[in-house]
């Protein structure tokens, strides 16, 4: 529940009376003030800045410095005023979060600085409101880029107890932290260099003997450069392998792009190796030689530009598309439009339209090589629209992918677009958790409050206090509210788990047995009910366990209900107690509960379910006796 | 070239573009808020209701920290209301809580008539109560109320539990409810409860005279 409307929480209660004659059922006792105060003014003296505000507009947030009992450390008994050494024009922000329920980020404080007071003043940063959260997050992630560039400089100390598996790795990522990951460095580089290299002057024609034809240096020199290309690719495959060996998650590694590279660069010679001379594949084989150009894209792990230009190329993916489409749809347009318009000119060089495509792209792309030109009058004046809207539409999506790359390039922050979406998850997720939480502070509160209504039968006086420590009379106050609902609608809040349970049970006793055979009917709920007798043993329950805690909420009605009977003894109607033996799910759990306390109350809690549920029910007259006993 | 001048003017007109529309909106919504109300003295307040001055007080700053503007209007009050019951659906009750509260029709709450209706359920006699009560079941003001406006309610009431209920919440569920209600106030069996009947049936029943004093203590 909001805070900020704790005020209308009154007006709430006192609609309440709404439901009253709709209700079968007593309400429930109204959690009572203790030592109820008229609202007060304090004073809070911050650095000299003296601040004034009721008292209730801090206890608002309970679980802040202001808000709870942590304030009475700064109180003042001089002065009778709250004095605080903090920054004054924060505190500012901090005490309007509290007027109005919502959090701002004055711009002109320094984002640390800022932080800090949150942070001594118990307010979570996430609940600042939108109007002032983009504009956080944005400083708040320059602040953290600007450390960490300062830490990098830090980080190549190098960390003690590494395993030489992590020795290798780091050494092979970055080439800056040791000599030997240097000159390891520079080797590769060296010889990606001299295989590229190798590949382009194999095929320049060098030297042609008198009597022979032009040759290529490569089939002149074959065995030098098999030599020159065998030793590259051992060298690249002794890199792989140790890549391969050094990597944290090899799976990972061998997905990656760069793997993949590697991979397709050395492929081909043992192919070729396998492979015999065979006439009818050495086509093939040939072609898998212009697989080793691949080789050339090693050099990215060497060049961090080259690897930017790759990332923007992929984000930019969509305005790719997008240009390519356009430029396909007025290609083909186009062709269709010169292939007509030249159909009846001789000798013509637009045989088909498909042929046509090529003076299209030509023409739209200002290439212009000359070979294809139209010689009607329509189609030179189709072929001018073709060059002048050529112009237009590849120079739209340009721009889109040059602003692209620039942002790209100026941020690079490929890992901080990641970090910070993961940011977004997890405050999303924190709110969403403290919205539940309210919901589920009911549920938890049932228990607890159940539970210490028990404790109050048996007087146990140092855990009730204990436990009622943990609510604030507000949050009592709408538990009660709650609780009246629950009363008037005579069903009961769950969480989905619960609910799910009590579905199958509802449709396992579909088959009504009039007479509640307990014996018959309590295996069923056994289950249910046992755990929640396990915690009748255990001292409080913790709120540590959630889930399964909150899924067992039903047995503690029944414990309710003897609370009531205990206090309004006189006005228990038979109509109620009636309905509520006709209930067989609710009676079950009662005689599970009942029986099973009374029995196991002495026994260590580290009984299994089955002995709970072994202990034989007494018939229903019975029933109603030990449920007064046990009072 | 062309992909230079594309760029430049590219970044420039999206921003002028956008700002302009949102703004005529933002301006229009703006006169509408404008409108305030001021309640009338203390001492008049205080002389109509059976609250204390330091308790109005007390009222007011609470009301018009939510409301600025002096009146609540429907959805602000759905809003409110919806924040005591995060389970289920408020809005429909809201609704007719709003209509009760609203007394006069006008479609938005000023902070007398909150604090009237606030006097009567939290100071007044259990006859007013009653009847303060009645006024919100018979959502048409016809002075009978009637099974399908009685089921209406009960179904609203149910909306708030939401959906994860134990035991689960049927379809029938709240005909019951209206049944056994019927059964019990409806003393001529005429398919409508009047005034009078409902105030006796409530009197006879003492489980909810006693819910009735329950919320004396509130402020």
């Amino acid at each position: 529940m909001a805070s900020g409307v704790a005020a209308w929480l009154p007006f709430a209660r006192a609609a309440a009376i709404g439901w009253m004659p709709v209700a079968n059922m007593p309400m429930p006792i109204a959690p009572t003030e203790k030592n109820k105060r008229a609202d007060e003014l304090i004073v809070l003296n911050v650095s000299g800045r003296r601040f004034e505000t009721w008292r209730n507009t801090l206890d608002r947030y309970p679980d802040t410095l202001l808000g709870s009992s942590e304030k009475e450390f700064f109180y003042n008994e001089e002065t009778k005023e709250y004095f605080f050494d903090r920054d004054a024009d924060v505190f500012r922000a901090v005490l309007n979060f509290y007027r109005t329920g919502k959090l701002h980020y004055p711009r002109s404080e320094c984002i640390t600085s800022y932080d800090e007071e949150l942070s001594f003043f118990g307010i979570i940063p996430e609940i600042i409101g939108d109007c002032c959260y983009e504009e956080y997050k944005d400083r708040r992630r320059e602040n953290q880029e600007r450390l960490m560039d300062d830490d990098e400089d830090k980080k190549d100390a190098k960390l003690p107890n590494m395993t030489f598996r992590e020795t290798m790795w780091r050494a092979f990522e970055n080439p800056h932290t040791s000599t030997m990951a240097l000159v390891f460095y520079y080797v590769t580089g060296f010889f990606i260099a001299i295989s590229v290299l190798t590949n382009v002057v194999e095929t320049v024609p060098c030297g042609a003997t008198p009597n022979t034809k032009e040759v290529t240096c490569g089939d002149r020199y074959t065995v030098a450069f098999f030599c020159m290309d065998t030793a590259c690719v051992l060298i690249f495959t002794v890199e792989y392998l140790m890549r391969l060996f050094a990597a944290p998650s090899r799976y990972r590694f061998m997905r990656s792009v760069m793997s993949i590279i590697d991979v397709v660069a050395i492929l081909p010679y043992y192919i070729g190796l396998v492979m015999t001379d065979n006439e009818d594949v050495s086509g093939a084989f040939v072609t898998l030689r212009v697989f080793r150009v691949f080789r050339i894209f090693k050099f990215s792990r060497h060049s961090q530009g080259l690897r930017i230009l790759g990332y923007t190329l992929k984000s930019c993916a969509s305005e790719l598309g997008f240009l390519l489409f356009s430029l396909t749809m007025a290609i083909i347009i186009f062709a269709t439009v010169m292939f007509y318009a030249e159909k009846g000119s001789t000798s013509s060089k637009f045989t088909s339209i498909p042929a046509s495509f090529w003076y299209t792209i030509v023409t739209m792309t200002t290439l212009g090589y000359g070979d294809m030109v139209p010689k009607t009058i329509a189609g030179k004046i189709f072929g001018s629209i073709c060059s002048l809207s050529g112009v237009l539409v590849i120079a739209l999506p340009v721009p889109v992918i040059v602003s692209n790359f620039s942002r790209i390039y100026h941020q690079n922050q490929r890992a901080d677009k990641r970090r910070a979406q993961k940011m977004q998850k997890a405050r999303l997720a924190r709110i969403r958790i403290s919205k539940t939480g309210s919901s589920n502070a009911f549920l938890h509160s049932k228990r607890n409050g159940l539970f210490s209504e028990a404790l109050e039968l048996t007087s146990s006086i140092e855990e009730e206090q204990h436990l009622s420590k943990n609510q604030s009379l507000l949050e009592s106050q709408h538990h009660h509210l709650l609780h009246c609902l629950e009363k008037t609608t005579n069903h009961e809040f769950a969480d989905e788990l619960c609910y799910e349970q009590s579905y199958l049970e509802g449709a396992l006793q579909s088959y009504p047995s009039q007479s509640p055979s307990l014996s018959s009917q309590e295996g069923m709920t056994g289950t249910c009910c046992t755990r929640h007798t396990k915690r009748n043993h255990a001292p409080l329950p913790n709120s540590s366990i959630p889930t399964c805690a909150l899924s067992h909420t039903h047995p503690h009605h029944n414990l309710q209900e003897l609370s009531t009977i205990h206090i309004q003894p006189l006005n228990t109607s038979r109509s109620s107690l009636n309905m509520r033996v006709d209930e067989p799910a609710r009676l079950n759990c009662q005689s599970g509960t009942i029986t099973t306390a009374i029995i196991s109350i002495p026994t260590p809690p580290a009984t299994t379910p089955e002995s709970d549920a072994h202990p034989p029910p007494p018939g229903p007259a019975l029933q109603n006796v030990v449920k007064v006993s046990a009072l | 070239m062309g992909a230079v001048v594309g760029t430049l003017t590219m970044g420039e007109r999206t921003k002028g573009e956008r700002r302009r529309p949102s703004r005529d909106k933002i301006d229009d919504d703006f006169e509408l808020s404008i409108v305030c109300h001021r309640p009338e003295g203390l001492d008049k307040l205080e002389a109509q209701t059976n609250f204390s001055k330091q308790e109005l007080q007390v009222l007011y700053r609470g009301f018009k920290n939510e409301c600025p503007s002096g009146v609540v209007n429907e959805d602000t009050f759905k809003q409110i209301y919806a924040q005591f019951f995060p389970h289920g659906d408020a809005s429909t009750y809201a609704h007719y809580l709003f209509n009760a509260f609203d007394s006069a029709h006008s479609g938005s709450i000023k902070f007398e008539g909150f604090i009237m209706a606030l006097s009567t359920l939290l100071r007044g006699s259990v006859r007013e109560k009653l009847t303060w009560t009645f006024n919100l079941y018979d959502i048409n003001r016809d002075g009978y109320i009637n099974k399908e406006e009685m089921t209406d309610i009960v179904s609203a009431i149910y909306d708030m539990m939401g959906k994860y209920t134990y035991p689960a919440l049927k379809t029938d569920t709240p005909k019951q409810h209206v049944d056994a209600f019927f059964q019990k106030m409806d003393k001529n069996r005429d398919g409508v409860v009047t005034l009078d009947e409902f105030i006796l049936s409530c009197q006879e029943d003492e489980n909810i005279l006693r819910s009735l004093q329950l919320f004396k203590n509130v402020i």
